[in-house]
């Protein structure tokens, strides 16, 4: 069978040759890059989510540590206040701890035996702060002193401002990571293209003495290196929702995993714009990389 | 001309080829010929002296204006220099493409060049498959597409037979015809003779004889 050539039908074949042993090896590592970076995005929304939460929780909350004066007992203690404190605007409910269950919250400090029954114990008030416009801790500790209760109101805001540097900590090293990974991603094209040009110098040299601009010749590896990028971010991409997918399905009965990492589905989109972005940034640092690489040639 | 810390390669050589004039460069191996070509076609730059191309100094020509200046020039390189990734077809039109010209423009122009130098069944085989003749005329073939007004060949008929020695003279002889200034480094004295074309000969680097040449007044 003979395969006539029709010139007619003819369109121009890639300029470089097509993907060699050293293409596959970069797509690897941006395909790598790109999972760590889609876990790290996913990472850093969950993350923040789980900080907010935890803000919420706090902040939304008050305990009130009663001690009993004078001929009080401990429990008629714990009922004022939390009359009192029920009356102050910005709190939705105030609910005095029976003395079991204060118990059981020191439980797991003093161990099964608990604690003799003869020794006083402060009693707590539990406050459920109003969300909208909710009350301070100075409001509860006015209006106690007002009532002549001795206690201490304990907002939370310690923990508050805690979780929210863990929070901010967090956001932060997802963002740098995800930075860092885009400047690696530079690097390695950067590298890539130095390798390319020099391994393919033959190509280059040919198209220069046939007339070649640095840029058309820059463009050759630009376009090569973004479409690269571009497959391989997608792969990373796909892998990091996949596992991010699985982490989350596979801790969904799992409260306290929940709540440390709680991954929303909407979650998964955040590596969707990585083929892109790593498109970009291969195109650019390959171009940039190539256009200073070729000043070296004749 | 030197390469790094070497010996001159060239030395003291002054010569100028008028538009349109067709010469043959001649001289024994290490004599010079090819590093004289490098630099008309660029690929070397003079360690002294002045090379002037359409009146343009080479030495004061800005590395954006190459490009341009590379596209009027034709050169067939002694190593072919072919892209063994690209087909005959891809190969002969690298220069109409570089330019940035539209396909359509040029299919039929490299098809017609292909099949006069031979090539015409053999436009969609790659380099490796070719035989030296045959990749000799391909690489003519890539240097004469684009019309240029400088035709440069270094050993073009080294690789091929008697009758298409004759043939890829009548090329360049046409091309020179149409106005393309053409400097063909040969060894083929037959070829050079049969041509008639004044010679440029160079040894050890300097220029022993071209037309209007008198040794008695020479550096």
């Amino acid at each position: 069978m003979s395969l006539a050539f029709d010139a007619n039908k003819w369109w121009p074949a890639p300029l470089l040759p097509r993907a060699d042993g050293r293409d596959w090896a970069l797509l690897f590592v941006v395909t790598v890059l790109s999972f760590m970076a889609g876990l790290a995005a996913i990472g850093g929304f969950a993350g923040s989510r789980a900080a907010q939460g935890w803000r919420s929780e706090i902040a939304g909350s008050a305990t009130v540590i009663v001690s009993a004066q004078g001929t009080d007992t401990p429990d008629a203690a714990a009922a004022r206040a939390a009359e009192v404190v029920s009356g102050v605007e910005g709190v939705a409910e105030a609910q005095a701890l029976s003395a079991a269950k204060a118990q059981a919250l020191v439980g797991p400090l003093v161990g099964p035996a608990g604690l003799p029954p003869d020794l006083p114990y402060p009693r707590l008030v539990a406050v459920q702060l109003d969300p909208k416009a909710p009350a301070s801790g100075a409001d509860l500790d006015r209006a106690l002193k007002a009532a002549g209760v001795d206690a201490v109101v304990d907002d939370h805001s310690r923990w508050t401002a805690q979780i929210m540097r863990a929070g901010g900590a967090f956001e932060a090293a997802s963002v740098a990571l995800f930075l860092l990974v885009l400047a690696a991603l530079g690097a390695v094209v950067a590298f890539a293209t130095r390798q390319g040009l020099t391994a393919r110098r033959d190509v280059v040299d040919a198209l220069h003495l046939a007339g070649a601009t640095d840029s058309f010749i820059a463009r050759l590896f630009q376009a090569r290196f973004a479409r690269s990028a571009a497959q391989a971010g997608l792969a990373g991409a796909l892998l990091a929702i996949a596992v991010a997918g699985l982490i989350k399905m596979t801790t969904a009965g799992d409260q306290q995993l929940t709540a440390l990492l709680p991954i929303a589905w909407r979650d998964l989109a955040a590596p969707a714009p990585f083929p892109l972005l790593g498109a970009l940034v291969a195109a650019v640092t390959g171009r940039l990389t190539a256009m200073a690489a070729l000043k070296d040639h004749p | 001309m030197r390469y790094g810390r070497e010996p001159e390669v060239l030395k003291d050589i002054s010569f100028e080829l008028t538009r349109g004039s067709f010469h043959f460069l001649t001289g024994p191996s290490g004599s010079g010929k090819s590093t004289l070509l490098k630099l008309i076609y660029l690929a070397e730059q003079a360690t002294r002296g002045r090379i002037e191309i359409f009146g343009q100094d080479l030495a004061l020509l800005k590395r954006k204006d190459r490009p341009m200046m590379r596209r009027r020039i034709g050169v067939v390189f002694q190593e072919f220099r072919l892209l063994d990734h690209l087909s005959v077809f891809d190969n002969a039109a690298l220069g109409p493409r570089i330019a940035g010209r539209k396909p359509a423009s040029y299919r039929a122009d490299v098809a017609d060049l292909l099949a006069w130098v031979g090539l015409g069944d053999r436009m969609h085989a790659m380099p490796p498959a070719l035989s030296g003749g045959e990749k000799q005329r391909l690489a003519i073939a890539r240097a004469v597409i684009n019309r240029p007004d400088i035709l440069l060949a270094d050993e073009p008929t080294g690789n091929v037979d008697d009758a298409m020695s004759l043939r890829i003279l009548r090329l360049f002889v046409e091309l020179n015809r149409v106005g393309a200034t053409v400097l063909i480094a040969s060894h083929d004295n037959d070829l050079v003779a049969r041509s008639g074309k004044p010679v440029l000969n160079l040894e050890a680097g300097q220029l022993a004889s071209h037309p209007g040449f008198d040794p008695e007044m020479a550096p």
